[in-house]
C-alpha cells in the first residue's frame, strides 16, 4: 500500500517516460550521442571528421551482420553462424582472388548463399530450432575451414587489391568504401522491411506463424529466403572485414557474433519476433562501435574492457526492455 | 436486515494504454452474497477492469477496496492473497504440463479440487493428462474448480460459460447459488443476457470506460439491459435481410469426408449465395471438419471438390488459392497481435511468391474500404492486441474481404462478442452471400441459425445426422438432432 503522495510523484514522472516509450529510437540516439561525447572527452582527437570516419568504418561490418540478425530475429529466428559464414566467405574470396576481384566477390557471396540455404532448409523444412541449427552449422564450418586451410585453401590468405580497397579504402579519400557498401545494404534492408510484401511477412511470421499460414502463405518459403539473405549479408560483411585487414584467418569475424545479436537487441528488435526494425539496429551498431573505441582509449586492459562492455550491453538491453514494458503490454 | 458488507469496491478507476483510454472512471461495488454481472458492449472496458481487479495490470488512477481496506495489486498473487480469484477468458493453465503439475504450481489442495470436479461430473478426469490434450470446455471447468479451491471471497468469471455446454453452464449456476449462500460473491462477465436474468442479483453496465448504470435484473427486461449497454434504443432483433434469390452454382462439395473416428463420411454441398449452418454439441468433430475443409489437416478418406474440380489441400495455401478461406474459432490464432490493423488485414495479399517484391498500390484503399465496411474501431490501430475482442474478430473477417474468397468457412464467429457486433456480423454474412459467396457457418448459438442461415446440418459423433430448413428449424428441433435423437413426428 503506497501513500497518496508517492502515487502523485509517480504520475509526475510518467509523462516524459511514456513519451520516451513511444519514441524509443530518440532515447537510443541520446545514448549514442552521450557515449560519443564521453569518448571525445577522454580522447579529444575523437571529436573530428576522422573520429566519425573511424566509428563508421568500425560499425560497417557489424551493421551488416546485425542486419542479417535483425531480419531473422523478426521472424523469431537467429543466426549464430554469421561469424563463421563471414570468415568462410572471406577465405573463399581470398582463394579466388588470383582470378580477379569479381570472381572472388561472387564466389564469397555464393558461399554465404549456400550456407544460408542449408540453415534455412534445416529451420524451415525440418523444423530444427534455429539456435541449434545455426550453432551446429557454426561448429561444422569451423571444422571444415580448419581442415581446408591445410588443404584446398592452403596459402590463400591474401585478398585481391580491389577487395582491400573496398574494405579499407575511402572514396575521394574521405568516405570509406565499406561505409558506402553498408549504405547500400541499409537501403536494401529498409526497402525489404518496409516496402515489400516479403518484409511484411517477416514481421507477421515472428508475430504469429499460424495466422500467416491460415492466410494462405507458405511460411517455409519466407523462412528459407530469410536465412539465404542472412547468409549473403554475412558473406558481404566477411569480405569487407577481410579486405580491411588484407589477410584472412580463422578468427577474422569471431568477435562480431555476439555484438551482431546485441546491436539488434539494443536497437529494440525482439528476440521473440514480430517487433523491431533496422533503424534501431543501426543505432545499436554505432553505440557498440563507439563503446569499443571508448574502452580502447581508456586503456584499461583487456579483462576490464570485456567486463565493462558486457555490463553496458546488459544495461542497455535492460533499459530498453523496461522502457517498452512501460509503454503498456 | 442490515445490508451485507462490501466485499469489493472500486472508485474512479482509470486506465489508458498509450493514447487509448480503456477506462475513464469506474465505480463498482460488489456486496457479500451477491452475483454481480458486469455488462457492456465491445470496448466498453470490461476486460481491462477484470485485469485490474485480478492484479494483472495496475490502474492508472482510482482506488480499489477489498472489505473496506484500500489495496494495491502489483501482481496476480496480490489479488489472490486479498481473496479475489479470477477465471480468465483463456484458461490460465500451462499447456505442456499435466493438470496435476499445474495444480502443484498453484499450490492447490488436491482433495478440494477433486470435490470440485465431482460437482461437474468430471471426477474421473485424469490429472496426469497434459493440459493441451484436454478440450477447451474441460479446461475452463478445471480453471474454475481451481479458482474455487483457493477459497476466495470474490470470484471473477470472464465469459466462463461461452465454451460450456448448457448442462455444464447449469452446474456452474448451481455452484454460484451455493456460493452466495456462504456470503461470498462473484462477478460475472457475459454476453448471454439470459444468464444475467437467470442468476445475477445486480448488474453494473459499462459504456465507453464508465459505469453508466447499476440495475437489478429482477426489475428490468433484457431489452432494457441492452439499451443501457448501447446507450440508445436498439431495433428489435430481426433476421438479417435474406435475399430471396435462388442459390447459384455449387462452389464447395465434399463426398464421404473422413478423418479417423473424428469425422465420418461427411457429404454436403454449398452453393453460391447460400449460407449453410452447422450445429453440433461440443466435441462432435466440427473442429476437425473445418480443419479438413481449410487445408489445415488432411482427411484419411473422401473427396473435396471446389467449383467442380477435385482438390487435394495439402496446406491452407492450397485452399486459399482455390478461394476456400477460414475464420477460425479462436481469433487469437488468426491475428498478428503486435502488428497494425492495416498489416493484419493485408496479410492474405502476400501469399504468392510474385507478390513479395512490392506492396500492392491499392493496399491502402482496400484496407480503408474494409475498415469502413466493418466499422472497425481504429483508435488502437497501431497494435491489434490493444483492440477489443469484437474489433479483433472484425479484423479476422476483414482479412478475407481484403484477400478475396469464394467460400467462407466461419467457425463460431460471434463467440464472446457483444450483441451489436453480432448483428453487424450477421448482416455482413448475408451481404457476402448475396454477392455470390458460399458460406459454411458453425455456431454454438442456436438462435443464429434461424437468423442467418438458409439450410442447417447437424453433426453428431462425426456424422451428419440431420438436415433442416433453417427458416423452419427451432432451437428444440436442432438440439434434439444434435443429441442424436430422432425428431418427434
Amino acid at each position: 500500500m503506497k501513500s497518496s503522495t508517492a502515487r502523485k510523484q509517480k504520475n509526475h514522472t510518467r509523462q516524459p517516460q511514456s513519451w520516451l516509450a513511444e519514441n524509443p529510437l530518440v532515447s537510443l540516439f541520446v545514448v549514442f550521442l552521450a557515449l560519443f561525447l564521453l569518448t571525445g572527452a577522454v580522447q579529444p582527437n575523437f571529436l573530428s571528421i576522422n573520429g566519425v570516419r573511424n566509428t563508421l568504418l568500425q560499425a560497417a561490418p557489424l551493421g551488416i551482420l546485425a542486419a542479417a540478425q535483425t531480419a531473422l530475429m523478426l521472424t523469431g529466428g537467429i543466426d549464430l553462424s554469421v561469424a563463421m559464414i563471414a570468415t568462410g566467405a572471406a577465405y573463399v574470396a581470398a582463394n579466388q582472388s588470383p582470378n580477379g576481384a569479381g570472381v572472388a566477390l561472387l564466389a564469397g557471396t555464393l558461399v554465404g548463399l549456400l550456407i544460408g540455404s542449408v540453415n534455412g532448409v534445416g529451420v524451415a523444412l525440418f523444423r530444427v530450432n534455429p539456435l541449434i541449427m545455426t550453432l551446429a552449422m557454426s561448429g561444422i564450418l569451423l571444422g571444415l575451414f580448419t581442415a581446408w586451410t591445410q588443404t584446398v585453401l592452403a596459402g590463400s590468405t591474401q585478398m585481391a587489391p580491389f577487395i582491400k580497397l573496398l574494405g579499407g579504402g575511402a572514396w575521394m579519400g574521405s568516405v570509406p568504401y565499406s561505409v558506402l557498401v553498408w549504405g547500400g545494404v541499409t537501403l536494401l534492408v529498409f526497402w525489404l522491411f518496409r516496402r515489400s510484401g516479403w518484409g511484411r511477412l517477416l514481421y507477421a511470421i515472428g508475430d504469429n506463424e499460424r495466422a500467416v499460414r491460415l492466410a494462405g502463405v507458405r511460411v517455409w518459403q519466407v523462412r528459407l529466403s530469410a536465412y539465404m539473405l542472412s547468409g549473403m549479408l554475412a558473406a558481404i560483411a566477411g569480405m569487407l572485414l577481410g579486405g580491411r585487414t588484407g589477410a584472412v584467418d580463422l578468427q577474422l569475424a569471431g568477435a562480431f557474433l555476439l555484438p551482431s545479436v546485441a546491436a539488434a537487441v539494443i536497437g529494440g528488435t525482439s528476440i521473440f519476433g514480430g517487433v523491431g526494425g533496422y533503424t534501431g539496429t543501426i543505432l545499436g551498431a554505432l553505440i557498440l562501435s563507439v563503446l569499443n573505441s571508448l574502452l580502447t582509449f581508456l586503456n584499461v586492459g583487456q579483462a576490464i574492457q570485456q567486463m565493462v562492455y558486457g555490463s553496458i550491453v546488459l544495461a542497455l538491453a535492460w533499459g530498453y526492455a523496461s522502457l517498452m514494458r512501460r509503454s503498456g503490454s | 436486515m442490515s445490508k451485507p458488507k462490501l466485499l469489493l469496491a472500486t472508485q474512479a478507476i482509470a486506465k489508458s494504454y498509450g493514447p487509448v483510454t480503456a477506462l475513464r472512471s469506474v465505480d463498482l461495488t460488489v456486496r457479500g452474497g451477491e452475483i454481480h454481472a458486469l455488462l457492456g458492449a465491445n470496448g466498453a472496458g470490461k476486460s481491462t477492469l477484470v485485469k485490474i481487479l485480478a492484479g494483472v495490470q495496475p490502474a492508472d488512477q482510482g482506488v480499489l477496496r477489498v472489505e473496506g481496506q484500500i489495496v494495491r495489486f502489483r501482481t496476480p498473487a496480490d489479488a489472490l492473497h486479498a481473496g479475489i480469484a479470477t477465471v480468465f477468458q483463456d484458461p490460465a493453465l500451462i499447456p505442456d504440463l499435466t493438470v496435476a503439475q499445474n495444480l502443484h504450481l498453484s499450490r492447490i489442495d488436491r482433495t478440494h479440487f477433486r470435490d470440485g470436479l465431482g460437482w461437474f461430473g468430471l471426477e474421473r478426469l485424469d490429472l496426469a493428462a497434459l493440459v493441451r490434450e484436454l478440450p477447451l470446455e474441460t479446461l475452463r471447468i478445471v480453471d474454475l474448480v481451481r479458482a474455487v479451491a483457493r477459497q476466495p471471497h470474490v470470484l471473477l468469471l470472464d465469459e466462463l460459460t461461452a465454451a460450456l455446454t448448457a448442462e455444464q453452464a447449469e452446474r456452474v449456476f448451481a455452484l454460484l447459488r451455493d456460493w452466495k449462500k456462504q456470503g461470498k460473491s462473484a462477478v460475472l462477465i457475459t454476453h448471454r443476457l439470459a444468464e444475467v436474468m437467470h442468476i445475477c442479483d445486480q448488474a453494473t453496465i459499462l459504456r465507453d470506460g464508465r459505469n453508466v448504470a447499476e440495475l437489478a435484473p429482477a426489475n428490468v427486461t433484457e431489452h432494457q439491459l441492452v439499451e443501457a449497454m448501447l446507450g440508445a434504443s436498439l431495433e428489435p432483433t430481426s433476421a438479417a435481410s435474406r435475399s430471396e434469390r435462388p442459390p447459384g452454382d455449387t462452389l464447395l462439395e465434399v463426398r464421404g469426408l473422413t478423418a479417423r473416428h473424428l469425422v465420418q463420411e461427411v457429404s454436403f454441398a454449398v452453393r453460391s449465395g447460400e449460407i449453410l449452418g452447422l450445429v453440433a454439441l461440443e466435441g462432435q468433430g466440427q473442429e476437425r471438419l473445418f480443419d479438413l475443409l481449410s487445408g489445415n489437416r488432411q482427411p484419411t478418406a473422401g473427396e473435396i471438390w471446389v467449383n467442380g474440380t477435385r482438390c487435394h489441400f495439402r496446406s491452407p495455401y492450397d485452399a486459399v488459392r482455390r478461394g476456400v478461406v477460414l475464420v477460425p474459432g479462436d481469433r487469437v490464432i488468426a491475428l498478428l497481435p503486435n502488428q497494425s490493423v492495416q498489416h493484419n488485414l493485408a496479410t492474405p495479399l502476400f501469399g504468392k511468391l510474385t507478390s513479395w517484391w512490392r506492396l500492392p498500390s491499392n493496399e491502402g484503399t482496400q484496407v480503408q474500404r474494409t475498415v469502413e465496411q466493418l466499422s472497425i474501431d481504429t483508435r488502437a490501430a497501431a497494435q491489434v492486441r490493444r483492440l477489443s475482442g469484437g474489433n479483433q474478430q472484425k479484423v479476422v473477417l476483414g482479412r478475407w474481404l481484403v484477400g478475396g474468397f469464394r467460400t467462407l468457412l466461419c467457425f463460431d464467429p460471434t463467440r464472446g462478442i457483444d450483441i451489436q457486433t453480432k448483428h453487424e456480423i450477421y448482416a455482413l454474412l448475408r451481404k457476402l452471400a448475396a454477392q455470390g459467396a458460399a458460406i459454411v457457418l458453425y455456431t454454438s448459438e442456436l438462435a443464429e441459425i434461424g437468423l442467418v442461415c438458409d439450410r442447417v446440418l447437424v453433426l453428431h459423433r462425426g456424422r451428419i445426422v440431420d438436415e433442416q430448413d433453417a427458416r423452419r428449424a427451432t432451437e428444440s428441433s436442432l438440439l434434439t438432432a444434435a443429441h442424436g435423437l430422432e425428431a418427434p413426428v
